[in-house]
């Protein structure tokens, strides 16, 4: 963009747009999360008879016609839907109009774990049932993994890099972690970047069964999702979408831009270990946090409030729980440690995006969100778990971790706004 | 993207049973769905929304448009003709 290499430049969080299970907008998935308010129900959106899983979070009341015109609402799948909407949001808290900057200034990334499954679903049964002929001319382009990013450069008009990250259910901690990049590197002034996913489709669901990763607590939903408890039974699959607006700090500061925190480092690693088991031992996820606190110039003492990734899984819960121990040492005993899982269920591919706006929020609001559901703490699981009510506490800088299936891990390092912190822009 | 039922042999074409079927594949209302319209200049319509369009019609009205029909249908009154003959040859 400007011709320098930009290293080093300073990246400002300075729009978020969230539709979640435990709400839509900022104001309403915050009340959620500081009232430890779960967003978990029944399944109604296919018919979840012999499923041994028949619970989620879904996005309730959403009509995607607010945010897209009629035509694009059917000819897209339900997970840009919900990213269209989020993008839409963050562009509109941020008061940026890419459509008047300079078409290479505002790019996007916008990740998804499983892309437009749904339609993936539809477009086999036409096939099977009635033949090739009666498969949607639409079916390629709903079912795609990266179309919702470049959806949101067609309806946003923003012309900068543009591309999804897929890595599971870090794809879009990997999101974050490049839009910042980008900036940082001096390609574009801001990056819409974030995650979407709306996999609760009679095959994710069914698949997922079948790997017994989830949940089967069907009678009582709320209580499903139950990070580092010795009651837990496997993670809540969810829907929906969180983005945020990155953008170059002194152009944030120069427009008078509301700045909601800034993005300091990001970390990634693999764990050279399984397909969809964590290293026990969580070393690759000690990795990525290291070298996320390596990037932010920042150690271990400073790290105010880790946002876990606390699946509710047991392996899950207790390997990056020996991460943190790795990581932090000493602060580890004493720093909070919680898992928004717990009310949100697990967006998979969006996960890391809202994970990154409840870290934002509670350092905006000075209140850590709580881990509800935990009544009988593993003992395996020994941190500062903030158990079921939200605490306030001064938090400076927020560690949030995101770790996906194929041992790919992501951790973002984020600071409180620069004006709330004296740090100077 | 929903399905369509197919319509009772014998009954007669109804114009506005098609501007409804175009209209909702098409985003738009269905009295701008005219004969003397064009799917692309007026509707909008790009080629997969035509072959999207054809399919439900297709469904609608068990008939099977020939590929090198397709390239003729520049109106909403080309379609109507080509379903007319259809009706009529029945």
């Amino acid at each position: 963009m400007t011709g320098s290499d930009g290293a080093g430049l300073r990246v400002a969080i300075t729009g978020m747009g969230l539709v979640t299970p435990v709400g839509t907008g900022v104001d309403a998935v915050w009340e959620s999360l500081s009232q430890g308010r779960s967003g978990i129900g029944q399944i109604t959106q296919f018919d979840t008879t012999g499923y041994p899983t028949r619970i989620a979070g879904e996005v309730r009341d959403f009509d995607p016609e607010r945010y897209m015109d009629r035509k694009t609402a059917r000819h897209v799948a339900r997970y840009c839907q919900l990213g269209l909407a989020a993008a839409r949001m963050a562009v509109e808290d941020s008061g940026l109009q890419p459509s008047s900057m300079d078409p290479d200034a505002v790019g996007v990334v916008l990740s998804s774990g499983a892309g437009g499954m749904e339609e993936i679903e539809r477009g086999h049964r036409m096939l099977m049932e009635r033949g090739v002929s009666r498969i949607s001319p639409f079916t390629a382009p709903m079912m795609i993994t990266d179309i919702a990013a470049g959806l949101v450069a067609i309806e946003l008009q923003a012309g900068g890099p543009n591309y999804a990250v897929v890595s599971a259910c870090a794809s879009s901690g990997h999101a974050i972690a490049d839009g910042f990049e980008v900036i940082r590197r001096g390609d574009a002034v801001a990056m819409i970047a974030g995650g979407a996913e709306a996999s609760l489709t009679p095959l994710m669901i069914g698949a997922f069964c079948q790997l017994s990763a989830m949940s089967r607590r069907n009678h009582d939903p709320a209580a499903a999702s139950r990070p580092f408890d010795v009651g837990r039974d496997g993670f809540v699959m969810s829907e929906g979408a969180a983005v945020l607006v990155l953008e170059e700090m002194g152009h944030a500061v120069s427009r008078g831009a509301r700045i909601w925190g800034e993005v300091l480092g990001a970390g990634a690693s693999a764990d050279m270990y399984h397909f969809t088991a964590p290293d026990p031992e969580g070393r690759g996820a000690a990795r990525a946090m290291r070298a996320a606190l390596r990037k932010a110039g920042l150690g271990p003492e400073d790290v105010d409030y880790v946002n876990a990734h606390g699946t509710s899984t047991q392996l899950g819960d207790i390997a990056e729980t020996l991460a943190l121990h790795q990581v932090l040492g000493e602060r580890a005993r004493t720093v909070p440690v919680s898992s928004t899982k717990s009310m949100t269920g697990h967006l998979l591919g969006a996960a890391g995006a809202i994970e990154a706006a409840a870290c934002v929020l509670a350092m905006d609001r000075g209140l850590v969100p709580p881990t509800i559901n935990l009544e009988d703490q593993d003992p395996q699981c020994d941190l500062d778990y903030v158990p079921n009510q939200a605490r306030p506490a001064d938090v400076r800088v927020s560690l949030s971790n995101s770790f996906g299936f194929g041992g790919h891990n992501a951790s973002l390092v984020l600071g409180r706004a620069p004006s709330a912190n004296a740090k100077g822009a | 993207m929903s399905a369509t039922n197919p319509a009772p042999a014998g009954e007669p074409l109804d114009f506005s049973e098609l501007q409804r079927m175009a209209g909702e594949i098409l985003g738009v209302d269905a009295d701008r769905v005219q004969l003397d319209v064009s799917f692309a200049r007026d509707l909008a319509a790009d080629s997969l929304d035509l072959v999207e369009l054809i399919m439900a019609i297709e469904d609608r009205y068990q008939v099977s448009l020939p590929p090198e029909r397709l390239e003729g249908m520049r109106k909403v009154g080309d379609l109507w003709q080509f379903l007319q003959e259809q009706h009529g040859a029945a």
